[in-house]
């Protein structure tokens, strides 16, 4: 082996040789002082960390005060310095590190050293809300519990309510809807609510019930708005509740129309003695168009909503058709207060309510849709093009789901469409105004009216003759698309209480990608 | 949201009125976990779904070390084979905006750009796949918020999450200020001296929500009693954050159609 400087690999005491250390030849092989150390570390070298600590009085251990007396006096002296108190906070550092060291100690979190300074605020911050705190915090009930308060009530029946085998006696059908076996079906699709929610909406709507006087019930769905959300019941009133509602309606029109003509009185009289005005402009409005009678078109169903389960419902306004042609003009976000204005060009004519009203009319009437053959018209009536009633089909066969999901000739709309005007039904709006016209103009208005007058697609059309964008945005699709197991066909109404693992969903409510999506926030369809 | 908290988080979500089906949410279940053994993930987000005509893309993103990097998305057509998206250029950012209307549901359909704006001779098309990219890109750029205090930033520019976040106060979740982008900051630099003075810079890294244009994009409700904050975007509809106040629990999911509500300014 040659005498060289350079470090040998294998044989290589502790510490690290720099190339030069050892001028050539300076020691003779197996000869390096270090080699004397084997198994320690040789005499420190000027260049290593550590020299020069094996003189006395250097060595770390050697840091101690050597005189007793002087050491405890230097332990007091650091100990009354880390016990002062902070001139701002109150706090002193002994107490401070020992309490981080007992924390830490008690939770043993893992990579301390990473999180220390961490630990150290928290307990600072916890120190200062005890200390300085000399009031009482306000015991704050936070709006959580009240919430739980208004869920616990639903649950809870009131006294003296009638038990419901009697109810189920007195009318054919039960009203309540099975809200759950709603949700279960649209679950299986990705759709819906929590099953929370859907049970308080359940319970909700059992609340509605014994309120109000209700033949049929259904849920409609949720619409989101920005400070608070909608939940809206689509219901169908009994027949004598609602002649009384239309006559109190009819009570409150006349009366205001009564004041307003007495207002008109006076302020006549008064224009009699003051200077001649200036001419008043001889510009007509169009006639207003009048909105559907209750029961029928647009306003075949009531809505009740209510912003949460436990909440009161309140009921919407009929929809007039000047608010649906509106409607389809604007673009705006619900704030989930029924009387917030709704700002916006072309004006609205109403508030919220009215707007929201408008919407579900335009959603049911463009989206509702089911299976076709499932309804039909009822036999004893002539087939009109202004049929506006339907029946179940008890003759219904339902296709096969590969069948119903291929061709959206399957499904049918089985809510009369809105026409251009605002209404289901056409109307002429001449007719209101025949007292001021002559016979001329008359002539005239009979013309136009046949060029106007506007008919809309009977009930149960098909969706495959709907026009434009509606087709190409209307899709249909399977809920279970990974199973091939049997296709099996949609179920009956009757035959509802096995869930099958194919199936298409249920007939009354919509479900296709549009329609979901559009429910969600207002949308034009 | 995180996929291993996915069936509580949808529960959360779930008053918007999207979810996903059983079938899906056990297919997510089990492919989220292979997804973060394949690719070495620390974290697998599962990102929402994208609605198209025909069909939908699920998407998921996974997170290595620094959860501000840029993270690796893949989308899948039935939550069980995943693939891999490539980043997003610039380029592809700028062609997505010109292309309206919803998505196909078939990753090869071909956009023609050369209808839509007949300057474009040099990329006649864009594909769905490219669209796709872009579109979460902006999103996330946009609308990806998280709660303050939740990641902290190390001296070293990485950033981790907060083990010591122990959720915000209901008095805080109320506000926007608590909720920030999870994107590159823009305007802190913007902010005056005295606002600076407050900020911890370990936490407060990142744009917060008040200086969003328009302002009231954002939808704040308290849900389930006032126990879940649920924040919803109206600028990209169907984007919903969900946090529980005093806990660790927090995420955001995107169900929606993929496009921008450039109408927000009418609609407020």
């Amino acid at each position: 082996m040659d005498p060289s400087p350079e470090p040998d690999p294998s044989h290589e005491p502790h510490s690290a040789y720099p190339e030069g250390a050892y001028p050539e030849g300076a020691y003779p092989e197996g000869a390096y002082p270090e080699d004397a150390y084997e198994g320690g570390h040789g005499p420190y070298q000027p260049h290593e960390p550590g020299y020069g600590l094996d003189q006395p009085g250097y060595s770390p251990y050697e840091d101690e005060i050597p005189d007793a007396q002087a050491r405890m006096l230097a332990i007091k002296n650091a100990k009354a310095y880390l016990l002062t108190t902070s001139t701002k906070s109150g706090l002193n550092l002994y107490d401070h590190l020992a309490t981080i060291l007992t924390k830490i100690l008690d939770e043993q979190p893992a990579n301390t050293v990473d999180i220390i300074e961490t630990i150290s605020q928290d307990v600072k911050w916890a120190q200062f809300r005890k200390k300085m705190d000399t009031l009482r915090d306000e015991h704050l009930i936070p709006p959580t519990f009240e919430a739980a308060e208004k869920c616990k009530a639903l649950f809870i029946k009131e006294a003296g309510e009638e038990e419901p085998e009697e109810l189920d006696e007195e009318m054919g059908e039960p009203a309540l809807p099975n809200v759950m076996e709603t949700a279960f079906y649209f679950e299986q699709a990705g759709i819906g609510l929590s099953k929370d929610e859907c049970y308080y909406i359940f319970l909700a709507f059992k609340n509605l019930i014994s309120v109000q006087p209700i033949q049929t019930c259904r849920f409609w769905g949720k619409i989101l708005g920005l400070e608070m959300n909608y939940i809206i019941a689509e219901v169908q009133l009994r027949e004598g509740e609602e002649e009384e509602e239309e006559r109190e309606e009819e009570e409150e029109e006349t009366v205001a129309e009564e004041e307003k003509e007495m207002g008109e009185g006076e302020e006549e009289v008064e224009q009699k003695e003051k200077e001649p005005e200036p001419p008043k402009s001889t510009y007509k409005p169009p006639p207003e168009i009048p909105k559907e009678a209750n029961g029928t078109g647009t306003n075949k169903y009531v809505y009740f909503v209510c912003n949460e389960p436990g909440k009161p419902w309140v009921k919407l306004p009929p929809v007039t058709p000047a608010q649906i042609v509106c409607a389809r003009q604007i673009k705006k976000f619900f704030t989930g207060r029924l009387d917030a204005p709704i700002v916006s060009f072309p004006p609205f004519p109403g508030n919220e309510a009215n707007y929201l009203r408008a919407q579900i009319a335009r959603i049911s009437a463009g989206t509702h849709v089911s299976p076709t053959g499932f309804y039909q018209f009822p036999e004893d009536e002539e087939e009109e093009e202004g049929g506006d009633t339907y029946e179940e089909n008890p003759e219904f066969e339902p296709p096969p789901v590969a069948e119903m999901v291929e061709s959206l000739a399957m499904w049918a709309h089985h809510v009369k469409g809105i026409l251009k005007q605002g209404r289901c039904v056409w109307i002429n709006p001449a007719q209101k105004s025949e007292e001021d016209e002559e016979e001329g103009e008359e002539e005239e208005e009979e013309e136009e009216e046949e060029r106007q007058e506007e008919t809309g697609q009977p009930l149960l059309t098909l969706i495959s003759e709907d026009e434009g964008n509606l087709r190409t945005s209307t899709s249909a699709g399977v809920t279970n698309t990974i199973q091939k197991a049997t296709l099996l066909r949609c179920p009956r109404r009757q035959r509802q209480n096995f869930p099958l693992s194919q199936e298409s969903l249920r007939q009354q409510t919509p479900l296709w990608k549009r329609s979901w999506l559009s429910r969600l926030r207002r949308k034009k369809p | 949201m995180e996929a291993l908290s996915l069936p509580a988080a949808l529960s959360l979500v779930a008053g918007g009125g999207a979810g996903l089906s059983p079938e899906l949410r056990a297919a997510l279940g089990a492919s989220l976990p292979l997804l973060q053994r394949d690719y070495r993930f620390e974290r697998v987000w599962f990102w929402g779904c994208i609605q198209g005509v025909r069909g939908a893309y699920y998407i998921a993103q996974g997170l290595g070390p620094d959860r501000a990097a840029p993270r690796s998305r893949l989308y899948s057509l039935n939550c069980l084979d995943w693939s891999l998206l490539t980043a997003a250029t610039e380029e592809m950012l700028a062609l997505a905006e010109e292309v309206k209307g919803r998505f196909q549901g078939d990753p090869s359909f071909e956009y023609s750009l050369a209808e839509i704006n007949p300057e474009h001779e040099r990329v006649p098309v864009m594909k769905e796949e490219a669209r796709l990219i872009a579109t979460i890109e902006q999103i996330d750029r946009a609308v990806g918020i998280v709660p303050r205090g939740a990641f902290v930033k190390t001296p070293l520019g990485s950033v981790h999450e907060n083990r010591h976040f122990e959720g915000l106060s209901l008095v805080e979740a109320k506000k926007l200020s608590s909720y920030f982008h999870f994107t590159e900051p823009t305007n802190l630099k913007n902010k005056t001296l005295l606002e600076k003075a407050d900020l911890d810079p370990s936490t407060d890294f990142l744009n917060s929500l008040e200086h969003d244009i328009p302002q009231g994009s954002w939808s704040i409700q308290l849900e389930k009693g006032g126990s879940v904050v649920v924040l919803r975007s109206l600028l990209w509809l169907g984007l919903t954050f969900y946090h529980v106040p005093m806990t660790k629990q927090f995420g955001y999911v995107y169900f929606g159609t993929g496009e921008k509500n450039l109408d927000l300014p009418f609609m407020l």
